[in-house]
């Protein structure tokens, strides 16, 4: 019909090829917005004023009155009267300046803490490669281990010349990585194998799993590690010490396991069953049409959550501090902890979110990447 | 039903009588709960023999379907699929399900994967036919179901009577002796149902033998070689199209007929 219509009148034809002027372009997106009527004309200045007086207001004291370093005594120890005059008025950065080896890499010592450093920045290229989907194939689980082991070694040492390091020593960002990298990466395989062990038909595996998610979903994170450093070592045979660490890491992976197999489980169940029937027709055995057919399908449907769940777990990582482990967070408290820049946590606290919001917005920038590149396919 | 196709004649055939018979169902009981869904139901199928059983919905007819190949599992009697009897036992199973391909109103197709994706996974993976071999094969039957051009693209991105006939070729893609269909067109638009039942209709005269769950009843006068009647769990009447059409002998069948004329 359409056609007829336009082939019997060019003129309207090429009328009707793009919208009248005036309902595209940047100008008649802020009229329809923000200056539709006096009221939310009245409202978009007053926005717009408040907004402009929180930039200025932080701009002032974050770069234009901040002061970046302070002179040092003959001790060495830094003289921080110039800060506390500015105080309210200016940032502080000379607090980072002089802490950020101490915030970002603990009590490692001091003249070693370039093996931390180059595990931080082999962290971020794990992330990096495992990322970009060209990389998606077996190979990838061999850079992990590859990668991995390095870090191990790079972070322990005591081989290939490097000085030996306990983890007593370990702190700051690299703690933070570990505990984050380590418990997803372990925990997800764990998430799936759980959520799938719900849905088995054999009622001891299900039980098992229901269990699982049920007993550790109930008590809060802090109870899980409190048991696994103070009451974990109280059940083991004398002399037997598994240290800290890895009791930590192992009651994260347990925790980030049963939270994630409830987000997976949730995937699992939005598939409609004629795909898992479609598999059975075509005589697809049970592994095969699971990681062919059922989970590409449903760990599409939950990307949103699940990341949701893995930045959630990357700030947990914080909650260690209580158990006596140095995290990042927990670094800048004890930068803070030295007389002379104890009133400067703002300007740590500052630096510190930073970090997290860095490493969390990559997450969920490549989450919302991810799910339209996976989806573009399926669009009509 | 205006489809021209099926005003046609009956396609003329011949079951071999001494073969052995493709598929056996001996006094199959089946309950959902307290729910008697299937009872008694005895039927042979020979090799070759097209059946086409219709019934009203809640009759049974889809899970009688869904059971010849175990989607559903039945409490009591015996199902003999191609000589091999289904029961616990996953080998036979496997069996039975590389030999009897399915279709299915949804279509089921798995939207993550390409067309073409769609057809060769059982293949390569249950059959473990090489990956350029299965692609050769897929696209013969793309080709033999009329669309070979769309294999690279992905199932959202084709009509409902396309996307039925993609099913069919992956089933096909099995090379299964016995093909079950459970109502593929009831989830069509009008006019996408002719361009299926055409598929079907060539699929009978290669010689396959097909359980088909359908109201088409021109696509059954002209492709079946008997009509069973479900209602409420049971085969209450069965016999040849044409018998069955125009000399239903109960009371149920007859109530069927009517209301299938009154709703076309």
């Amino acid at each position: 019909m359409s056609d007829t219509v336009a082939t019997a009148d060019p003129g309207y034809a090429a009328a009707r090829e793009r919208p009248p002027a005036g309902l595209v372009g940047p100008w008649a997106w802020a009229r329809a917005n923000l200056f539709s009527s006096w009221w939310s004309t009245a409202i978009t200045l007053l926005l717009v004023y408040v907004i402009l007086r929180a930039l200025f207001g932080f701009v002032e004291w974050a770069f234009v009155n901040a002061i970046w370093t302070v002179p040092y005594n003959a001790q060495g120890r830094p003289d921080t009267a110039v800060c506390q005059n500015a105080k309210g008025i200016g940032a502080c950065w000379a607090i980072i300046t002089d802490k950020y080896r101490l915030i970002l890499f603990g009590r490692y010592p001091y003249e070693e803490q370039w093996r931390p450093a180059i595990c931080v920045v082999l962290f971020i290229g794990l992330y990096v490669v495992s990322a970009m989907r060209r990389f998606w194939r077996k190979e990838l689980a061999l850079i992990w281990v590859g990668t991995l082991a390095v870090i191990g070694v790079l972070m322990w040492g005591g081989v290939f010349g490097l000085q030996e390091v306990p983890e007593d020593y370990w702190g700051g960002l690299p703690i933070t990585l570990i505990l984050a990298t380590f418990g997803l990466a372990f925990a997800f395989p764990l998430a799936v194998l759980v959520a799938l062990g719900r849905r088995s038909r054999l009622p001891a595996i299900k039980l098992l799993c229901v269990l699982y998610v049920e007993l550790i979903r109930g008590v809060p994170l802090i109870s899980v590690l409190f048991m696994a450093s103070v009451m974990f070592p109280l059940f083991m045979p004398a002399g037997v010490n598994v240290d800290k660490l890895l009791r930590a890491q192992i009651a994260f992976i347990l925790f980030a396991g049963a939270y994630l197999a409830e987000v997976v489980r949730g995937g699992l169940q939005a598939l409609p069953k004629g795909q898992g029937e479609a598999a059975d027709a075509l005589g697809l055995p049970y592994w095969k049409k699971t990681g062919l057919i059922i989970l590409p399908q449903a760990l599409r449907l939950v990307i949103p959550p699940l990341v949701n769940t893995f930045i959630g777990f990357f700030k947990d990582t914080s909650l260690v501090l209580i158990i006596g482990l140095f995290d990042l967070l927990t670094m800048g408290k004890v930068a803070l902890s030295d007389p002379p820049w104890q009133s400067f946590s703002t300007e740590v606290y500052v630096v510190l979110a930073i970090i997290y919001i860095c490493f969390c917005f990559a997450m969920s920038k490549y989450s919302r990447g991810l799910e339209r590149e996976l989806n573009r396919a399926r669009r009509r | 039903m205006s489809q021209a196709a099926l005003a046609d004649a009956p396609i003329p055939h011949k079951i071999d009588a001494n073969a052995p018979p493709a598929i056996v169902l001996d006094k199959v009981n089946k309950w959902y709960g307290t729910m008697h869904v299937l009872r008694d139901v005895t039927m042979t199928v020979a090799a070759q023999e097209r059946v086409v059983v219709c019934g009203p919905s809640g009759s049974g007819k889809s899970t009688m379907i869904r059971c010849i190949n175990r989607l559903e599992t039945h409490q009591e009697g015996r199902i003999v699929v191609d000589g091999t009897e289904l029961t616990d036992d996953l080998r036979a199973l496997d069996t039975i399900r590389r030999e009897v391909g399915m279709v299915f109103q949804s279509f089921n197709l798995f939207p993550h994967l390409t067309i073409l994706e769609n057809c060769t996974l059982a293949p390569i993976w249950v059959r473990k036919m090489p990956k350029a071999e299965a692609e050769e094969l897929a696209m013969s039957y793309l080709t033999r179901v009329k669309i070979p051009d769309q294999a690279k693209k992905y199932p959202g991105q084709l009509s409902g009577g396309q996307q039925q006939r993609v099913a069919i070729a992956r089933a096909l893609c099995m090379k299964p002796k016995i093909m079950l269909f459970d109502e593929p067109t009831s989830a069509l638009d009008p006019e996408m149902i002719k361009e299926v039942l055409d598929t079907m209709i060539g699929l009978a005269e290669s010689g396959m033998t097909m359980v088909c769950v359908t109201h088409e009843m021109g696509f059954a006068r002209q492709v079946a070689d008997r009509v069973v009647f479900m209602d409420r769990g049971e085969i209450v009447e069965s016999g040849t199209p044409q018998r069955m059409f125009e000399d239903p002998q109960t009371d149920r069948l007859k109530l069927f007929l009517s209301q299938i004329l009154r709703g076309h």
